[in-house]
């Protein structure tokens, strides 16, 4: 059973490979002549100014916050979705009432404005 | 195959193991690779002839070496490094996003039997695969330590992780209907004419799941992520040469790999669309060809539509895409219930 995993353990370190390989390979054969203008961030021509790890909107936290409770939510329905044809009426019955729940609480962010962007 | 077993006789196991499918492999990347640079090449010449250009003609004939020439370009281009830049994770970044762009392909059957590895949890490890690629545009945003590469990085975690829920929840109704997480098991719960392929029965899921797609792997019209009119190129606004080309790479690589997706999991994978005919075709090349059709709407798309305000795309990913797709669950467990149409769906 476990053993379907090794090709995709060896594809993972392949994948690396090709990705470091190729920067790897460019390094030794691209010229490598750093100098100030050219290791300055990108600007417009503007001499950078600030840190550019600013502060950044709130939105984002609560988009990330949102992720997790709708991810977590898919992670359930998976399995949910797979068995369905064994757990029946049941089953779907009781998921829908868990969805419902989660709609209740997902009415609430709309009806607050979490969704919003402007 | 046959030489190289006879030639590793007595060797260690998993010498030979890894062996094997260490030219497996290869054997999958190499046209894997040479999709990716004929995609560009495709996408160029197409977007070309639809604004009545003729797209790159100079190198070699109709331009066919382009790529070729590309690829060597930016191998010998020097690879700056800003100077206020994290070294490691700048470099790291690209990496992240090629390997989860390349390992995906490991699960994709092309054919009943052409495939690397036969696993179960086959749609979860893709799916988990695909979410690894956002830390790559995540940590090269912030290892750059440049404004446009943070707001870039930024804008496309938020919008990647807005529709990932969407294409979630469409993937749920495809494993209602297929029962089974196992690729190939989809495209055998998928066997007949084209009315018993999934697109049918799930046909708004379908939408979400590619129009998700589009907007996962950054494109046209979603593409505010590398905006260029107004954050220059995003994330990776300060990457040059190589390091660049792994990230153009890996793109290009999630493009196919979602084209690829929705061949198998709406438009029947393998399967011809009638039966007598057309089962002379191999039935790798009837996935093939179905892959390259998503795939042409891909490159239609960055033709025709203009590029979304980062609000709508927002409005778009929660307020239309999750209502819709709640909603189809609900139907579908609806109608596999309830009605006699049950059958239809699996």
């Amino acid at each position: 059973m476990l053993q379907n995993y090794v090709p995709i353990l060896i594809f993972l370190g392949i994948g690396a490979m090709v990705g470091m390989g190729a920067i790897a390979f460019s390094r030794v054969l691209a010229p490598n002549k750093p100098n100030l203008e050219k290791g300055s961030p990108y600007e417009c021509g503007f001499e950078a100014f600030e840190d550019s790890r600013m502060k950044f909107d709130v939105r984002y936290y609560l988009v990330a916050i949102l992720f997790i409770i709708f991810d977590l939510e898919i992670a359930f329905l998976f399995p949910w979705a797979v068995v369905l044809e064994e757990i029946g009426m049941f089953g779907f019955l009781s998921m829908m009432l868990f969805l419902g729940i989660l709609v209740v609480g997902f009415i609430y962010e709309w009806v607050r404005g979490a969704l919003e962007w402007e | 195959m046959e030489l190289m077993l006879s030639y590793m006789q007595g060797w260690p196991d998993w010498i030979q193991v890894t062996l094997i499918n260490v030219v497996k492999i290869v054997v999958i990347l190499i046209p894997l690779l040479l999709a990716v640079a004929y995609t560009t090449y495709a996408e160029r010449k197409l977007i070309g002839y639809m604004q009545i250009r003729i797209g790159p003609n100079r190198v070699g004939p109709r331009g066919w070496l382009q790529p070729i020439a590309d690829a060597l370009k930016l191998l010998l281009k020097e690879a700056a490094i800003p100077t206020n830049a994290n070294r490691y994770l700048f470099l790291v970044a690209p990496v992240i996003s090629i390997t989860a762009a390349l390992a995906a392909w490991a699960v994709i059957p092309v054919s009943d039997t052409l495939l690397l590895t036969n696993i179960d949890a086959g749609l979860l490890y893709i799916l988990a695969l695909t979410s690894m690629g956002v830390y790559g545009v995540i940590i090269a945003g912030w290892a750059s330590n440049s404004k446009y590469a943070f707001l870039g990085a930024m804008r496309s975690a938020a919008q990647i992780v807005a529709y990932e829920i969407a294409m979630g929840f469409a993937l749920v109704g495809v494993l209602m209907a297929a029962g089974s997480l196992n690729l190939g098991e989809i495209v055998r719960g998928q066997q007949g004419s084209f009315l018993d392929w999934y697109v049918w029965p799930l046909f708004p899921l379908f939408l979400v799941y590619f129009i998700s797609g589009v907007a996962e792997t950054n494109r046209a019209p979603f593409d505010v992520a590398e905006g260029e009119s107004e954050i220059v190129a995003g994330f990776h606004v300060e990457y040059s040469g190589m390091t660049f080309a792994v990230f153009f790479l890996a793109e290009y690589a999630n493009i196919i790999l979602i084209s690829a997706l929705t061949a198998i999991l709406f438009l029947g994978g393998w399967h011809a669309p009638i039966d007598t005919p057309f089962t002379i075709v191999p039935p790798g090349l009837w996935f093939i060809g179905k892959a390259a059709l998503v795939l042409f709407f891909f490159l239609w798309f960055r033709a025709t539509f203009p590029r979304y305000r980062y609000d709508q795309i927002m409005r778009l990913g929660w307020k239309v895409f999750i209502p819709v797709t709640l909603v189809w669950i609900a139907v579908l467990g609806f109608f596999m219930f309830f009605t006699p149409l049950g059958h239809m769906f699996h």
